[in-house]
């Protein structure tokens, strides 16, 4: 039984980076339709960026965070300003094409800049310590990834419904159109989406990179993040995050039970299984096609 | 400017004799092209035309049928590991081996169609990702495919003819690539055709008007399968080996770049698209050995970069050139040149 207790707890501490990222995807698609499968690299240039400064220009490490979720915000202003605001009549299938193009751009520079070889973020507490709660053991990484991810999704939830950037975002997501009519730029506040997003992604990141990190570390994060929006109806936060930390228990319950070597593979066949029966996801409204 | 009279004008092969002169110039140009080249384009040539024949069937699924597919490394596992096996394992002569794979590979494609039935946008886009990532998982834990180590392709043997040169294997390539190109060309005009591009325009309308999408959608899904699975049997044999490695997620992101750089919904672009990438794709490989720039790359690596990381520019020039084209011509290689044709059409104006 403790074994079972075990396992969930390391579900729930992988489900925080997968509810980050699928958190970061849904700002985005909600706002403009547009499925960024460049959000794990813009992580990842975050997260470089962030051992770049410490590393290398000695900053510590409580000026590097903030310096770092500055440094993420305007890259997701800088992406959305400078590459997909251009795209002129841009269909569904082209916007994806695009962001995975910028995400071979940044994955790239990223192995560029600073090699293929491993590393760890210099953190203040070793990913090593481990807090005992009954029996059942957790690093001290992952109790503060699951406390800051848990506290983001508060915001998140805040911002959106009580501030004004917030239901701004809200009413462009519902109908461009009319927000436009109130007064609003529609242009900025989804540029500001991007911003908002890259920050969320890059909590994952950093959480990421504190244990090990190299350029191919968001490729998973990413995926499970993705798979986690989509069960979750894509356009839901709340559903986003359930189906998250759902897929990060059941995978690992999967590889401690059943079978270690397809762990990576089940989260995408409990999709489909969960699509054949509610094709918009779990938490969405189904939407009905208009003639 | 192309103006249909009946129905007879509309489904024939070639519109006119000028189309008919350019076809039989570019099958003289393709049949001495071994002749003119040294090995190493003969096997780039063979490499393109492996992307070629993906790319056209990709295309039906995703330009014609209005579907998305992440998953089309998968299809090209099962034909590539699908060929070895039938041809080692069970003794099937090459030319039947291939098709065989083919058909294994349409039967998945059938299978994955039925969710995708219900599912459209990002929805269908995980869940064809997923079908990708799983299939090579799969491959690589069984034993009879050889695990994580791979198989060795066996030899070539077309009746009692070995093929064992990337020249001969490129004529045997080129008949199978045109045949599929006509294939797929005539498919587009056929009723079947004419259906997928209804429920690409409008699925609930295509319904009342009495198109099955059951049967259409799932059709399309296994027809694309059959070409790619079909490709991945013959990729086998330009590699000589193959491994799980080898069909990554990047493998079908790149198809899919391919036919939405080429243009959507059109045969050409998918050639064009599928040539311009594959050959990016490998001459980037080797972008450190150009003369000037190469050198220029070296030192800004040493000064700036890491060397070790230095083969990534070919990740960045990739990218670069797939969001340029994406920017500026969303129709893609097919709407550049359907701009410049009709600039030299109407010149003076």
């Amino acid at each position: 039984m403790i074994d079972f207790f075990q396992m969930v707890v390391s579900g729930i501490a992988v489900g925080s980076s997968y509810a980050l990222m699928g958190l970061a995807m849904v700002i985005i698609y909600k706002t403009s339709e547009v499925v960024n499968f460049a959000q794990g690299e813009m992580a990842l240039l975050s997260s470089f960026f962030a051992f770049m400064i410490m590393e290398h220009h000695h900053i510590p490490f409580y000026a590097a965070i903030p310096a770092t979720l500055v440094f993420s915000l305007f890259l997701g202003f800088f992406l959305e300003f400078a590459v997909l605001r251009r795209a002129k009549d841009p269909s569904v299938l082209g916007m994806i094409i695009i962001t995975i193009g910028l995400e071979m751009i940044l994955m790239g520079f990223v192995s560029w800049k600073f090699g293929a070889d491993y590393k760890a973020l210099p953190f203040p507490i070793s990913p090593y310590e481990s807090v005992a709660m009954g029996g059942v053991y957790a690093s001290a990484l992952e109790v503060l990834t699951f406390g800051v991810a848990l506290s983001l999704m508060l915001i998140l939830f805040l911002f959106f419904r009580f501030s004004k950037l917030g239901v701004a975002m809200k009413a462009t997501q519902q109908n461009p159109v009319a927000a436009r009519l109130m007064g609003i730029r529609t242009n900025r506040i989804v540029m500001m989406t991007w911003g908002v997003s890259s920050v969320t992604g890059c909590f994952a990141g950093l959480s990421i990179s504190a244990a090990l990190m190299h350029p191919y570390m968001m490729w998973d994060p990413m995926l499970k993040g993705f798979a986690a929006a989509v069960m979750g109806g894509m356009t839901s936060l709340p559903g986003a995050v359930f189906a998250a930390y759902l897929l990060g228990i059941i995978e690992n319950l999967f590889g401690g039970y059943i079978s270690i070597e397809f762990k990576s593979v089940v989260a995408f066949v409990i999709i489909v299984l969960v699509l054949c029966f509610k094709p918009s996801g779990l938490f969405a409204r189904h939407y009905v096609k208009k003639v | 400017m192309d103006m249909k009279r009946d129905y007879y004008e509309d489904v024939q092969l070639f519109s006119s004799g000028v189309a008919i002169f350019w076809f039989v110039a570019l099958m003289i140009f393709l049949g001495a092209f071994p002749f003119m080249v040294k090995n190493y384009y003969v096997y780039m040539a063979n490499y393109i035309a492996i992307n070629v024949i993906v790319a056209v069937g990709l295309n039906i699924l995703v330009g014609y049928t209005g579907q998305i597919s992440l998953g089309h490394a998968g299809f090209f596992a099962i034909g590539a590991y699908g060929t070895i096996i039938l041809i080692s394992q069970f003794h099937f002569p090459f030319l039947l081996a291939l098709p065989a794979a083919g058909v294994i590979a349409a039967f998945f494609g059938f299978i994955l169609g039925l969710p995708a039935l219900r599912l459209d946008g990002p929805y269908l886009s995980i869940a064809t990702l997923g079908f990708g990532l799983s299939i090579t998982q799969v491959i690589g834990k069984i034993e009879l495919f050889g695990g994580r180590q791979g198989l060795h392709a066996p030899e070539l043997m077309i009746g009692s003819w070995t093929l064992d040169t990337d020249r001969e294997f490129y004529y045997i390539l080129m008949v199978i690539v045109i045949l599929l190109t006509l294939g797929a060309r005539n498919l587009m005009k056929t009723r079947v055709g004419r259906a997928f591009i209804a429920i690409r325009d409008a699925d609930i309308a295509a319904e009342t008007i009495g198109i099955n999408l059951l049967w259409h959608k799932t059709m399309a899904f296994a027809v694309s399968a059959f070409y790619a699975g079909v490709a991945g049997g013959l990729y086998a044999f330009v590699l000589r080996f193959v491994e799980p490695e080898v069909f990554t997620l990047l493998l079908s992101i790149l198809f899919l770049s391919m036919i939405v750089v080429g243009g959507l919904g059109s045969i050409f672009g998918a050639i064009a698209g599928a040539c311009l990438l594959s050959w990016l794709d490998l001459t980037l490989r080797n972008i450190l050995d150009v003369p000037l720039v190469g050198d220029w790359l070296k030192i800004l690596s040493k000064s700036w970069f890491s060397i070790t990381g230095v083969s990534n520019i070919q990740f960045i020039l990739f990218g670069l050139i797939i969001v340029l084209i994406m920017l500026f011509e969303p129709r893609g290689i097919f709407g550049i040149w359907i701009r410049t044709k009709k600039y030299w059409k109407t010149w003076p104006f």
